[in-house]
């Protein structure tokens, strides 16, 4: 394993492999010294074309936990804009001899791209509409804390699909991990040609959250954009939240042991009321905690191979 | 090497090639124009004459390309008329059609003779400029259509093409106006609000999955559907460029039922390859309009062949590499197609049996020509016509390699390839401009 590109490129065993890592690493993060020696040595960059906070910070400390010589360099603007290609750009960055590019980027498969022009390992931090891979991994940890195996569980993924890399990494993950999958959302907010992708792989989807918050082990709340609003995808903020928002009277609706997620940032009131974002069923503050540990895991196993870690 | 810059006009006959699929027989080409064809053009021969042996050669009128970037004026790192000349030459052209979308864009007269004069002096083919619709192809205001048509380059081909005359009140003035000169609105049709300029991917289950924007057929239909009721409803005749889908396919079959005057072209590339190529994000296939999935492909070979579609355009769009090499939604639209496109079609739809080289004539020469309303270009190989014609080697296989294209650029999505068919020889008014891969004064 080289790169971390899409979930696709993982087998489930490696995605356990992963998971089962990560628990090690959760363990340092709550010790006094964080520091772990695996990589010390290596050079990873964090080449974040596009803003981020948590992801950009998670994997900022996972790599200095590890003891990697860490760089975060920014790029704001397309590189057309800016006169320079983006083969030239990233060339340049593995020309001085680093051994992994971490990615974020506002366009779909710029990771994949890179991948093919550069030495170094390429992990994709997001890129446009595409997915995240590391955000499906901390995903499937955390709700793999609370619920166990997820073989046969039933997870919704709720919410503006069709822009959301997070959803198209979980979707891919989830399978893998053996976990049965219902979409939530309304139809303009839908992946183009989902009917033949949901049916290929035998995906549930629903516009009523009311009929399917009963049945489910786990809820995840997609962001919605509000400038998805001028866009025409949905009226009003108002209905959104009415129709598909995980408000305080659908939490009722939850079974007991059912958790929930958001990948963050939450717009509190629109698809998540705040007292579901504060439940105690709540994950999402596990899900930041578990981020860390996640990517520790993820750099580890592209950077120094097989092996115990801690 | 480099083959010669032919002077020689003396009178020559080719022997022994398939004329355009009407049979075998002989061509006699004296002073630049067609003088005997058929079985009894040898009793004609003069003194001195040359022989050139074409012997399961097939033979087409010259080919004519209505669709074509050169990028010359302001992007001559890209292609120049010169070297794009040349490129169409080795892929069996003997004229093209270049795109009104440079810098500046050809919406004058004078831009538009300019670009005829440079072609005229390179030589290679004739290159007919295409003149905007629309001043700088803002979609706003008609640009000097009537004199473009009055100038020497003699402009009867309108487009915007790279964006869609989206407004139907200027395409309905578009079409109405070059009535007077019996010109024609050749559109891309795209309605920006259902794909905008990052819809890059045919929209559909890839699309979802990639999370590239969708470029849905719908978009193309639309307008499509649109203009051939403007063009019944102007009795004016329009163009419809690089069709893509089965959706445009069933209207434009349903308007020529009806007699509209519509025609329309379809790309190589949409004859054959296909939207899941773009699995691995490489901008060489990145196209507008985008690949489609093979259910539309099968559509438009069935189209061509059954006439529903007139012609085949290549839609030839240089661009360097490094303006290939960004992101996909960011890189830059377009292939090569010149030196291909006869191979192609010869694979798809020859050498599968959906068309004979009757109709490779008929769809990348008369009727290009006659739609361009080009006098002396796809006259046919018959007595009189200019010597414009083209040799074939229909079942020579031809592996594509990208380092040899005669074009400037390199965004060539046949690369590797094996194809069926082949240029043997290209001649411009009696002239040779090609000949096996090599182009006068170009070098190998």
């Amino acid at each position: 394993m080289k790169h971390l590109l899409s979930i696709a490129d993982l087998s489930r065993e490696e995605i356990l492999q992963i998971l089962e890592t990560a628990v090690s690493m959760h363990e340092v993060q709550h010790r006094d010294v964080k520091k772990l020696p695996t990589l010390r040595g290596r050079t990873i960059i964090n080449f974040f074309f596009e803003d981020s906070t948590r992801t950009r910070s998670s994997f900022e400390l996972a790599g200095k936990w590890l003891s990697a010589d860490t760089i975060n360099l920014t790029g704001k603007g397309t590189s057309v804009s800016k006169g320079e290609s983006l083969r030239d750009t990233v060339k340049t960055i593995d020309a001085m001899g680093v051994d992994m590019m971490i990615i974020r980027h506002m366009a779909s498969g710029a990771p994949a791209q890179i991948a093919q022009w550069t030495k170094c390992s390429i992990v994709n931090a997001g890129d446009g509409m595409h997915e995240h891979p590391s955000q499906a991994l901390l995903d499937a940890y955390t709700m793999r804390q609370r619920l166990g195996d997820l073989e046969g569980m039933h997870v919704a993924l709720v919410g503006d699909l069709t822009h959301s890399r997070v959803f198209r990494s979980n979707v891919l993950c989830l399978a893998k991990l053996g976990a049965r999958v219902t979409l939530v959302g309304p139809p303009t907010l839908m992946p183009a040609g989902i009917g033949p992708w949901a049916q290929a792989e035998d995906i549930t989807i629903s516009h009523d959250l009311d009929a399917v918050l009963p049945t489910v082990d786990a809820v995840m709340m997609l962001r919605v954009q509000r400038e998805r609003m001028s866009g025409g995808f949905f009226p009003t903020a108002r209905e959104y939240a009415v129709t598909y928002g995980l408000t305080n009277e659908r939490l009722s609706l939850l079974p007991d042991h059912a958790v929930i997620c958001h990948p963050g940032p939450m717009n509190r009131g629109l698809e998540i009321s705040g007292d579901a974002a504060d439940a105690a069923q709540s994950l999402v503050l596990d899900q930041v905690s578990a981020g860390v540990a996640v990517r520790m895991s993820i750099l580890y196993h592209l950077l120094s191979g097989e092996g115990s870690a801690a | 090497m480099s083959a010669d810059r032919p002077t020689n006009t003396s009178p020559l006959l080719i022997t022994g090639a398939d004329l355009a699929g009407a049979g075998t027989g002989d061509l006699l080409v004296v002073d630049g124009r067609i003088a005997g064809a058929g079985p009894d053009a040898a009793d004609q021969v003069p003194e001195g004459a040359q022989r050139y042996d074409a012997d399961g050669l097939v033979a087409l009128p010259g080919l004519v390309d209505v669709h074509t970037h050169l990028r010359e004026p302001g992007r001559e790192d890209a292609e120049t008329i010169e070297t794009g000349s040349r490129a169409a030459a080795a892929g069996g052209y003997t004229a093209v059609l270049a795109m009104a979308n440079t810098t500046p864009v050809t919406d004058t007269a004078e831009s538009a003779e300019r670009i005829w004069d440079l072609g005229q002096r390179a030589g290679y083919v004739d290159v007919h400029p295409v003149g905007a619709v629309s001043k700088q192809l803002a979609g706003e205001e008609l640009a000097e259509l009537g004199l473009m048509a009055r100038s020497r380059a003699r402009v009867r081909v309108f487009s915007d093409d790279g964006k869609c005359v989206h407004d139907a009140r200027l395409m309905r003035r578009a079409l109405e106006y070059v009535r007077a000169f019996d010109g024609v609105i050749s559109q891309h049709s795209q309605d920006p609000s259902l794909a905008g300029a990052t819809a890059c991917c045919h929209e559909g289950e890839l699309s979802g999955r990639l999370g590239l924007p969708g470029w849905p057929g719908v978009a193309e239909e639309s307008i499509v559907a649109r203009d051939v009721m403007l063009a019944r409803h102007t009795g004016s005749r329009v163009h419809v460029a690089h069709v893509s889908t089965a959706g445009s396919v069933e209207v434009l079959r349903w308007a020529k039922a009806q007699g509209i005057d519509v025609t329309a072209e379809v790309t190589p590339h949409h004859l054959l390859l296909t939207t899941d190529l773009l699995t691995s994000y490489d901008t060489v296939f990145k196209v507008n309009p985008p690949l489609r999935p093979q259910e539309d492909v099968e559509a438009l070979r069935a189209a061509l062949a059954d006439g529903t579609i007139d012609i085949v355009a290549t839609d030839h769009a240089p661009h360097v590499r490094q303006d290939k090499e960004h992101a996909f939604i960011d890189a830059a639209f377009g292939m090569l197609g010149l030196e291909t496109a006869l191979s192609v079609v010869s694979t798809v739809m020859v050498a599968e049996g959906r068309m004979s080289w009757a109709d490779v004539a008929r769809t990348m020469s008369t009727d290009p020509a006659r739609i361009a309303r080009l006098t002396d270009q796809g006259q046919g190989l018959t007595v009189g016509a200019p010597a414009n014609l083209t040799l074939v080697d229909p079942d020579r296989k031809v592996v594509v390699d990208a380092a040899r294209s005669k074009s400037l650029s390199r965004n060539n999505p046949w690369h590797g390839r094996e194809l069926t068919g082949g240029i043997h020889l290209t001649m411009l008014r009696g002239r040779v401009t090609a000949r096996e891969g090599l182009v006068w004064g170009a070098g190998a």
